[in-house]
């Protein structure tokens, strides 16, 4: 019953301590009080990346087609342009098709943006900071990414418009066969580390770069294929069928106009915040710097500042990594065409299927043929089970140990070392 | 260990069971009737995690409903196309209109 | 169950019964459908209220983001017109809805007239979490094992290691005190759990059988379904 909002240290603070007029609070109120400040700081991380790399889409695309982008709004690079166009957009009037049904129409943008909004509950900006630290952290998230399919389906069947239709089916498509080898890419680094907790994943991989599980050796391939379906599970160019302009006018969009078509591009941007976040904690270390100096600085400091600082270095780092990312993401848009959909479902279903599974398997494999060729399990670098700051329990570092290649061995030598204990 | 009353799971379990048994009975569409099987799937699923918590069945609950939702996609996935053959053969997915075998 | 997770529960739960009569009221296939996936999604969050996280984030994952979608697609392609729907006689569903409620009153009271839980025995997989719990875990940078973390051990149980039975680090499914004294019985492992795992040489029973038997079958319905699918449209052209 107490996972929902368990994982809260906010909560558990104000239990403890107390706010300073009222007093120590009782367990629901601290909760609920917990998870309002968790939401709100989601939400704050869930809008301004939107507002943020909309203006740097523009910005980008207008350099890359040799144009200045917009350049008036709010001083001289148009920083406020993204406030203006969300101005324009609540103003205008919200319409709904004669032919369209309504409740479901007036439905399908929420259900993308709740989609794409609790994708984030899970994800860690930094050591700790995260909305839930989950043990299931990775398959929560994929599953939630996985629900904003049907809101595009919904919006498209409801729209009561052909090229709507058109759009939600190619979308519909395009999605449930990319979230296949997405999924499977994703779990190769949660092989290697051994946990889909996604805080854990990332703490793995902290201390240099060295660590970081892009360098894995299949886990590097796994990272571009990671990528590329994950451009293509957020509707990005060059996997943008479901609303190709030449074709389909705007796909599943053609009927949306003002607040509800721009939630869909919010929760567009926040998706795309959000799977380049999961390539950072999954591939790119995470919150870690590269040059172990917030491991350092961890040591160094261990009271609460210290932590605190490292922290909050930590959660810039993050940010900025994930932005590159999304910017690797617009300049992909603006300079590669659209591929047809029938390209664009051989290239999942023929190419990326089997890659992916052979690097996941190769994933699995590896560590077995390093322990028996040189009794280490990773070439560079400590092996995982050596980079815990603090090994879990008996299951967790006989888990990870460099010769147990047979988990029924480790796991029985595990008990009777616990079973000789008194 | 906080305790809990399996009680409230188990009707809203049942509840789901008995919805979706009225909808496999009532609907005339085949994709409704399906409906209906999840339905009836998920209020199975419910109790088994809630004897899984509440009762010494431990793990094995949670195993059970895995196998539960795994093969209840498979079926849904034998079903649909078998729902789209008769679509195909009748132009209509009224499961009333298969009635070429009633003599 | 403190405040919020009874409340959390209530909304769910209105949830989850709310959309399972939408899902027998409703004449549209496609609100049907949607009802659907607010059902099953609630059904995902009363598991996460019930400690299953992993069957929580299952139950999204295939239910409502794969099953569901394929749901819709067989709406989509057997539509003959734009919203069509099959409209039931209003004396059937009136007649079926008595019958289920009738029905609904029998298993509810059957149910709710036996006693689940034991207080002697404990409980199972009860996630045991209190305040506390999350500092410790930050301190140590992982979860405690019994917040709701069944994931490994839903895995090892796939490989037939019965790690919450005959591990100590497992939760016993009963007291210790009581096991202790308990005579072992073969191949049941109830009392496994307390003792070291030397002295009761069985070890539980796991589920690596059924689930090489479940990946085969997913294997098999995979082909049959494109097969399915694919002669008919062979036969129409």
């Amino acid at each position: 019953m107490d996972t929902l909002l368990a994982a809260n240290s906010l909560a558990e603070y104000l239990h403890t301590n107390g706010v300073p007029v009222v007093g120590p609070l009782d367990d629901s109120t601290a909760m609920i009080v917990a998870a309002v400040v968790h939401v709100a700081l989601v939400g704050a991380w869930f809008g301004l990346p939107a507002g943020l790399f909309i203006w740097a889409e523009r910005k980008i695309s207008g350099r890359i087609q040799d144009r200045l982008g917009p350049t008036r709004t709010g001083g001289k690079f148009g920083w406020l342009q993204s406030l203006a166009d969300g101005i324009k957009l609540i103003q205008k009037e919200d319409l709904v098709p004669k032919d369209a049904d309504g409740l479901m129409f007036r439905l399908a943008p929420y259900i993308v943006v709740v989609a794409s909004f609790v994708g984030y509950i899970a994800l860690p900006f930094s050591d700790g900071w995260a909305a839930m630290v989950l043990d299931v952290g990775l398959f929560l998230t994929l599953a939630v990414l996985s629900l904003e399919v049907l809101g595009v389906i919904l919006a498209g069947y409801s729209s009561g418009s052909k090229w709507a239709l058109f759009g939600a089916m190619r979308e519909g498509a395009q999605m449930v066969s990319y979230e296949i080898p997405m999924a499977i890419c994703a779990l190769c680094p949660i092989v290697t580390a051994g946990t889909l907790n996604l805080n854990e994943v990332a703490l793995l991989q902290s201390g240099g770069a060295w660590n970081w599980n892009v360098l894995h050796p299949f886990n590097f391939f796994a990272f571009f294929v990671y990528f590329t379906c994950a451009t293509a599970s957020c509707k990005r160019a060059p996997f943008d069928l479901a609303e190709a302009e030449s074709e389909l006018v705007a796909g599943f969009l053609t009927e949306y106009s003002g607040f509800r078509w721009s939630l869909f591009f919010l929760a567009e941007y926040a998706s795309m915040f959000l799977v380049s976040g999961l390539a950072v904690v999954l591939f790119l270390g995470g919150w870690d710097d590269g040059f172990g100096i917030i491991v350092a600085i961890k040591k160094a400091f261990p009271d609460f500042l210290g932590t605190f600082i490292a922290n909050v270095i930590g959660l810039k780092v993050f940010l900025i990594k994930s932005s590159i990312l999304v910017c690797v993401q617009i300049w992909v848009r603006w300079t590669l065409p659209r591929l047809r959909i029938d390209q664009v479902m051989t290239t999942c279903l023929k190419y990326l299927i089997p890659i992916s599974c052979f690097l996941f398997a190769g994933t699995v494999a590896y560590p077995l043929v390093l322990a028996k060729m040189s009794g280490q399990t990773s070439i560079i670098g400590p092996p995982a089970g050596e980079r815990l700051v603090q090994p879990r329990s008996a299951s967790a570092t006989s888990r990870l140990e460099p010769n147990g290649t047979n988990p029924a061995s480790v796991q029985v030598s595990a008990a009777s070392s616990e079973g000789s204990q008194p | 260990m906080q305790p809990i009353d399996p009680n409230p799971f188990l009707i809203v379990g049942a509840v789901l069971f008995v919805c979706g048994v009225v909808c496999m009975t009532t609907k005339r569409n085949g994709i409704g009737v399906l409906m209906g099987v999840e339905l009836v799937l998920n209020g199975a699923n419910l109790n088994f995690i809630t004897f899984s918590r509440c009762t010494p069945l431990g793990l094995d609950g949670q195993v059970f409903s895995l196998f539960v939702i795994v093969l209840a996609a498979a079926e849904a996935a034998v079903a649909l196309a078998i729902a789209l053959n008769f679509y195909n053969n009748h132009l209509t997915i009224d499961v009333d209109r298969g009635d070429e075998l009633h003599g | 169950m403190n405040t919020t997770q009874l409340t959390l529960f209530w909304l769910f739960a209105a949830l989850t019964c709310g959309g399972a009569i939408a899902v027998c009221v409703s004449q549209n296939v496609v609100r049907m459908a949607f009802s659907l996936v607010l059902t099953l999604g609630s059904t995902a969050v009363l598991f996460l209220l019930l400690g299953a996280d992993f069957v929580g984030a299952t139950q999204l994952l295939v239910y409502v983001g794969g099953t569901l979608v394929l749901i819709v697609f067989g709406v989509m392609l057997t539509a003959t017109g734009p919203f069509t729907r099959i409209k039931s006689s209003a004396a059937g569903g009136i007649l079926s809805g008595l019958i289920g409620i009738a029905f609904l009153f029998i298993v509810a009271s059957t149910v709710t007239s036996v006693r689940w839980v034991d207080s002697d025995k404990g409980q199972g997989v009860a996630s045991k979490i209190e305040f506390g719990t999350h500092s410790k875990a930050v301190a140590s940078h992982f979860n405690p094992e019994q917040q709701g973390n069944t994931t490994r051990q839903l895995g090892l149980s796939f490989l037939s290691l019965r790690a919450d039975r005959d591990l100590k680090f497992g939760i016993p499914p009963a007291p210790v005190e009581e096991s202790n004294t308990a005579p072992v019985i073969p191949g049941e492992s109830v009392a496994a759990a307390a003792l070291p795992l030397n002295s009761n040489p069985k070890l539980s029973v796991g589920y690596l059988l059924p689930f090489e038997i479940v990946s085969v079958h997913l294997l098999v319905v995979l082909v049959g379904a494109a097969y399915l699918a694919r002669t008919k449209r062979r036969t129409k052209s």
